[in-house]
């Protein structure tokens, strides 16, 4: 048998290390029981138990995790694909309801009253004239089946259908070269994406689910829906659409959750 | 490269307990807050993606190192099933030597290629579960979403096994903890010809005369 030629480690002692220590403690080694085993085990357990202090609220350490969320908003913002489709499904998987979703139980949602309800329009928009909900609900609609994936682990299957984003920005006049696009929320909830995900063919303004208009706790009479991105970044109970160069925190992105959010 | 590692296992356990029980996968099993890293979910999150790049970029520059100077060439083979049975059966009677340090046992080397082979699908299962759109190639391999979660937890708890056996092994053989601080003793190449001649994986047991508690450190200089 050929043995490569030795590349010893840079740390590695010139000398053996002398391995007589082994020879005179041989009857202490040949002494190991299961006692020590068990000793071993419960020493082990006690150093876990000392992590229980959290850092991660110290300012520094805070600041530091915050600067790698960041990084890490970019390394995605690079890795996004602007036209690759995520996986659509058939009708027959799709949940009903689908599930709830806010920084609140759903018997605190306040309902929106769509007769009276607009919505408005701001920054890098030529045309801000507010839209009330049936010109909205007239808007030529696209259907996406797809998979809702929420930053806690869970995910369904829902059915979305309402305006193309950018169908819908493009009417507007937003500026497409801008870089985000907010949402303020009739909760007082605020989110906001990236300019290529709002550009992305499956991210539209949906207005209903399953075929039927939004429940209230889902979202009636506007929400965001895309394919993209967690489950916290699809607004909903949606009143104004911001298009700005600026950034702004949101509000989960505030509380430290990571603001890029893609999936 | 190995404390690098050893700290961001920690980070990656420990934060991924947190973000597991947001959304259990078994009614049974909620870690305990005392034992999980972040207080808030989103603290968890942040550690779990900051702990992310020590793992993969320390994992790939040693899977690298690994492979290029031979290392795991001259230490993890050859491998052989009986042997690795052999060594399972001495463990079990408290029979095991580890005489040499600079020579794996075939436990040791089945042990070793396994927890690689885990961390390198620990990786691409949490690759799969971060972006289940982008790299939805990869993701449809697992089926669904919640098969990509088990998948990642059942490695988490196959490296969690594996440190429990290897932190104790480590601790009953203290000389092998100096060994992995300095880089330990260099390979005698002698010993590689021929492995299973020059060194029987387990040596005759001499009966043992009187074992004093404590050894006599003063005749051992």
């Amino acid at each position: 048998m050929t043995i490569r030629p030795r590349t010893p480690s840079l740390f590695r002692p010139r000398k053996p290390i002398d391995q007589g220590v082994l020879t005179e403690n041989r009857k202490l080694i040949d002494d190991i029981n299961r006692r020590g085993l068990l000793r071993g085990a419960v020493s082990l357990g006690a150093l876990t138990i000392l992590t229980g202090c959290d850092v991660s609220e110290v300012d520094s350490v805070q600041k530091a995790l915050r600067a790698v969320s960041s990084w890490n908003d970019g390394v995605q913002n690079a890795i996004f694909r602007a036209n690759h489709l995520a996986p659509t499904f058939s009708p027959s998987r799709v949940m009903k309801p689908p599930r709830f979703n806010a920084y609140y139980p759903i018997e605190d949602v306040k309902p929106v009253y769509g007769a009276t309800w607009t919505l408005e329009l701001g920054g890098r928009i030529e045309d801000k004239r507010p839209w009330r909900a049936q010109q909205l609900y007239a808007l030529p609609e696209q259907e996406i089946i797809i998979r809702h994936v929420c930053v806690e682990g869970w995910d369904y299957i829902g059915q979305w259908s309402g305006p193309n984003l950018r169908d819908f920005l493009q009417r507007v006049g937003a500026d497409l070269t801008a870089k985000y696009v907010y949402f303020i929320c009739a909760d007082d909830y605020t989110e906001s994406v990236d300019m290529p995900t709002a550009l992305h063919p499956q991210t539209i303004l949906a207005t209903k689910y399953a075929g039927e208009v939004i429940g209230d706790p889902f979202g009636y009479p506007l929400r965001l829906r895309t394919s993209t991105k967690l489950g916290y970044k699809n607004a909903k109970w949606i009143k104004a659409i911001e298009v700005s160069n600026d950034f702004r925190e949101t509000y989960w992105s505030e509380r430290g959750f990571n603001w890029y959010a893609g999936i | 490269m190995h404390w690098i590692n050893a700290t961001a296992i920690f980070i990656m356990i420990g934060s991924g307990w947190k973000i597991y029980n947001d959304d259990i996968l078994f009614s049974f099993l909620r870690f305990p807050d005392a034992i999980v890293i972040g207080k808030w979910a989103q603290y968890g999150l942040q550690w779990h993606f900051f702990g992310m790049w020590i793992f993969v970029l320390n994992g790939i520059a040693y899977l690298c190192y690994g492979i290029v100077s031979g290392r795991f060439w001259q230490k993890l083979f050859p491998i052989s099933p009986r042997e690795v049975f052999v060594t399972v059966g001495e463990a079990l009677r408290f029979r095991l030597r580890h005489d040499d340090l600079t020579h794996y046992n075939a436990v040791q080397k089945a042990l070793y290629l396994g927890v690689m082979a885990v961390g390198v699908l620990i990786v691409i299962s949490g690759l799969a579960l971060w972006k289940p759109v982008q790299f939805s190639e990869l993701a449809n391999l697992f089926g669904s979403f919640q098969n990509i979660r088990l998948v990642h937890f059942l490695c988490m708890t196959a490296i969690v096994a594996f440190i429990v056996v290897h932190v104790t092994l480590a601790l009953l053989v203290p000389q092998s903890l100096l060994a992995m601080l300095t880089g330990g003793p260099p390979i005698d190449n002698a010993r590689d010809a021929a492995p299973s001649a020059a060194a029987p994986i387990v040596p005759e047991i001499k009966p043992i005369p009187e074992i004093p508690t404590v050894p006599n450190i003063e005749t051992s200089h």
